[in-house]
């Protein structure tokens, strides 16, 4: 009897050995070859910038080749921005984090990964480009929905994601109450009014992408509030299906950029992380942002986009992407005392959207 | 005459509500997931099961199923082995702790491995020392997948070794055979149908695992991306052709893991009436 066991448990423990040895040497990636010719970057970022980032990775894998001869591949992931930063905490080997707020990159620096200070690392407050929250509507608009006080009425049907896990869905939120706000109302009136628009909602998709899937290929709902980008894709990959309504405030939305300071100097990543960040705010770069539908920091290279039509509404994709509508009012985050104080007040537990959501 | 009668409407009425259920919930998608796919034409279809990113979700997925076989198999074995010729106290304990798994939602088991070996972890110091990266890499998918298909292989081999009791290793082990003769002799022809039919149950569990596994895989395109979750990020970047591209390749595995089940089903029971 114990040397038939001895025997299972003899193969049992070599191929348990064997696996382990082969599972190790394939971790994610990020590292340097030994030759050095090649490099390997990962950038854990948030759910719309997919496609931003596809064509940006080609453009700086030509870019870091003429700039040091390496030959460099970048790991996309992709998500809900606090569920990203969070698997970053976790023990995601990101060596950089593109997020959609300062927020969440935040919530990275907590766990100790990045240093303090990373917010003035780059130029403008890390945020190599910017965008803000529109409306999506159906075609011809039906319900008639021109500004946020429309999405309290009892016939329109809401899309946007959940802001505990999504940066996106936190800028809606913002620029929701930013509206209300605009418009007079108290604290208590406004705690009111968003309480009504969140009645409204239909889906609450973890993630941006998500939301869009809903409203765009499950037909649920009549205004999907979307991140200026994800309005445009959609109207670009259904043509004469949509309207982009531009309401009249709205909120600058700054994704914000870091080097995960811990991981890459473990991997020896920094200089080609850093480089991928700079590089972010190139003419080629912004101009690429821009053809992707993201508002670049440099103002010369927007003033090429700007809408050139009347009104703010979009019903077609601009001829030669001229898309920015430049003359909304825009508040941003500072507004509501930075990211730490909105998300103590608004997004923590216990905070102003659990009271208003939990209501229900 | 009439009691046959009345058996013909109920078999009929039968035969009908399960043909329908089955159009709606089975057949139908399945024509719709093999349409989609080929909406934009073969070339489409061709170009996008072997985009590269495509090719290593397969590959991985491959990598995932082969490697939770091969520990499951060992692990199936061992403990239905430990259960049905073993006296212990705390038996019934571990019998039912290796049917954990059947009732625990996979993303449960995601969180348990990401607690367990993530950075607030009290051994991730030490992994991190080793230079060991659990989750959010491949060891963390395999583990996942591992946790979530373990019972099956188990589970379909204890019911035939209780049957079969211990009459037959025993007289072997009297006439002096060792434990390795009386296993790849006596124990594993008995079991060998059983247990094959485990390892299709669980290469089918594996290969489909969505849960636990997008928990743990940190979601890194061409890393970690197992098929499913590869159907999930293409089906959210509006390739349709893509995503139902890939759904129809996985369809196609588990019509041939539901074919194998078929003819093993058919020669173990020939095998049992010789």
């Amino acid at each position: 009897m114990k040397k038939r066991l001895l025997t299972l448990l003899t193969v049992a423990a070599l191929t348990v050995g064997s696996l382990a040895g082969c599972g190790s040497g394939n971790s994610a990636g990020g590292t340097q070859s030994a030759d050095g010719k090649s490099v390997e970057i990962t950038n854990v970022s948030y759910d719309p910038t997919r496609e931003l980032y596809e064509a940006y990775n080609k453009i700086f894998q030509k870019h870091w080749k003429e700039k040091s001869g390496q030959d460099v591949s970048i790991v996309q992931s992709h998500g809900g921005s606090g569920k990203q930063a969070l698997e970053v905490a976790n023990g995601l080997q990101a060596d950089v984090v593109t997020l959609a707020l300062e927020g969440d990159v935040d919530a990275v620096k907590d766990a100790g990964l990045i240093d303090d200070g990373y917010v003035d690392e780059f130029p403008l407050d890390s945020s190599p480009y910017t965008s803000s929250i529109v409306f999506l509507v159906r075609k011809g608009n039906p319900k008639k929905i021109l500004d946020w006080n429309d999405l309290l009425r009892d016939d329109v049907g809401v899309i946007t994601p959940n802001p505990k896990t999504s940066g996106g869905a936190r800028w809606n939120y913002l620029a929701a109450w930013y509206y209300f706000e605009k418009q007079g109302q108290s604290e208590d009136e406004i705690r009111e009014s968003m309480k009504k628009l969140y009645e409204h909602v239909l889906v609450l998709d973890s993630g941006a992408r998500g939301a869009t899937t809903s409203f765009v290929e499950n037909g649920q709902g009549d205004v999907l509030l979307a991140w200026e980008n994800e309005a445009f894709l959609s109207l670009d990959e259904h043509p004469g299906e949509y309207e982009i309504v531009v309401p009249s405030v709205s909120i600058l939305c700054q994704p914000t950029v870091a080097v995960v300071d811990k991981v890459v100097d473990q991997r020896g990543t920094r200089e080609v992380s850093e480089e991928y960040l700079n590089y972010l705010y190139s003419d080629e770069a912004q101009k690429l942002e821009a053809e992707w539908y993201y508002r670049p920091s440099n103002e010369e290279i927007l003033n090429q986009y700007k809408f050139q039509g009347e009104g703010n509404t979009i019903t077609e994709m601009p001829v030669d992407h001229k898309w920015i509508i430049t003359d909304i009012d825009l508040t941003n985050i500072d507004h509501f005392g930075g990211w730490s104080e909105a998300t103590q007040k608004h997004f923590a537990d216990g905070g102003v959207f659990d009271s208003i959501y939990e209501e229900k | 005459m009439q009691i046959r009668n009345d058996k013909g409407i109920v078999k009929w009425l039968l035969i009908g509500l399960c043909t329908v259920f089955l159009l709606v919930t089975l057949v139908l998608p399945l024509v719709y997931v093999i349409y989609t796919a080929l909406r934009e034409g073969f070339q489409a279809y061709l170009a996008s099961v072997t985009d590269t990113y495509a090719v290593k979700a397969i590959l991985l997925t491959v990598k995932v199923v082969i490697i939770t076989v091969v520990i499951n198999s060992v692990f199936g074995i061992f403990a239905a082995w430990l259960i049905t010729r073993f006296q212990f106290h705390g038996k019934k304990i571990i019998s039912t702790l290796i049917d954990l798994p059947l009732t625990i939602s996979p993303i449960i088991a995601g969180l348990i491995f990401v607690l367990t070996f993530g950075r607030q972890s009290a051994i991730y110091p030490l992994l991190e020392k080793w230079g060991i990266q659990i989750i959010f890499a491949v060891p963390g998918v395999v583990l996942a997948t591992i946790f979530v298909t373990f019972p099956f292989i188990s589970r379909e081999i204890i019911p035939v070794l209780t049957v079969e009791g211990t009459d037959e290793e025993e007289a072997a082990a009297l006439m002096g055979a060792n434990g390795f003769q009386i296993f790849t002799q006596i124990t594993f022809p008995h079991i060998k149908w059983a247990f094959l039919y485990g390892v299709v149950l669980c290469s089918a569990r594996a290969m489909g695992e969505f849960g636990a596994v997008s928990v743990l895989s940190g979601h890194l395109r061409g890393i970690t991306n197992t098929m499913p979750l590869y159907i999930e990020l293409l089906y959210q970047a509006f390739d349709f052709t893509g995503a139902f591209a890939m759904s129809s390749i996985l369809v196609i595995m588990a019509l041939i893991i539901l074919v194998l089940r078929n003819i093993l089903e058919y020669r173990g029971r020939k095998e049992m009436d010789a």
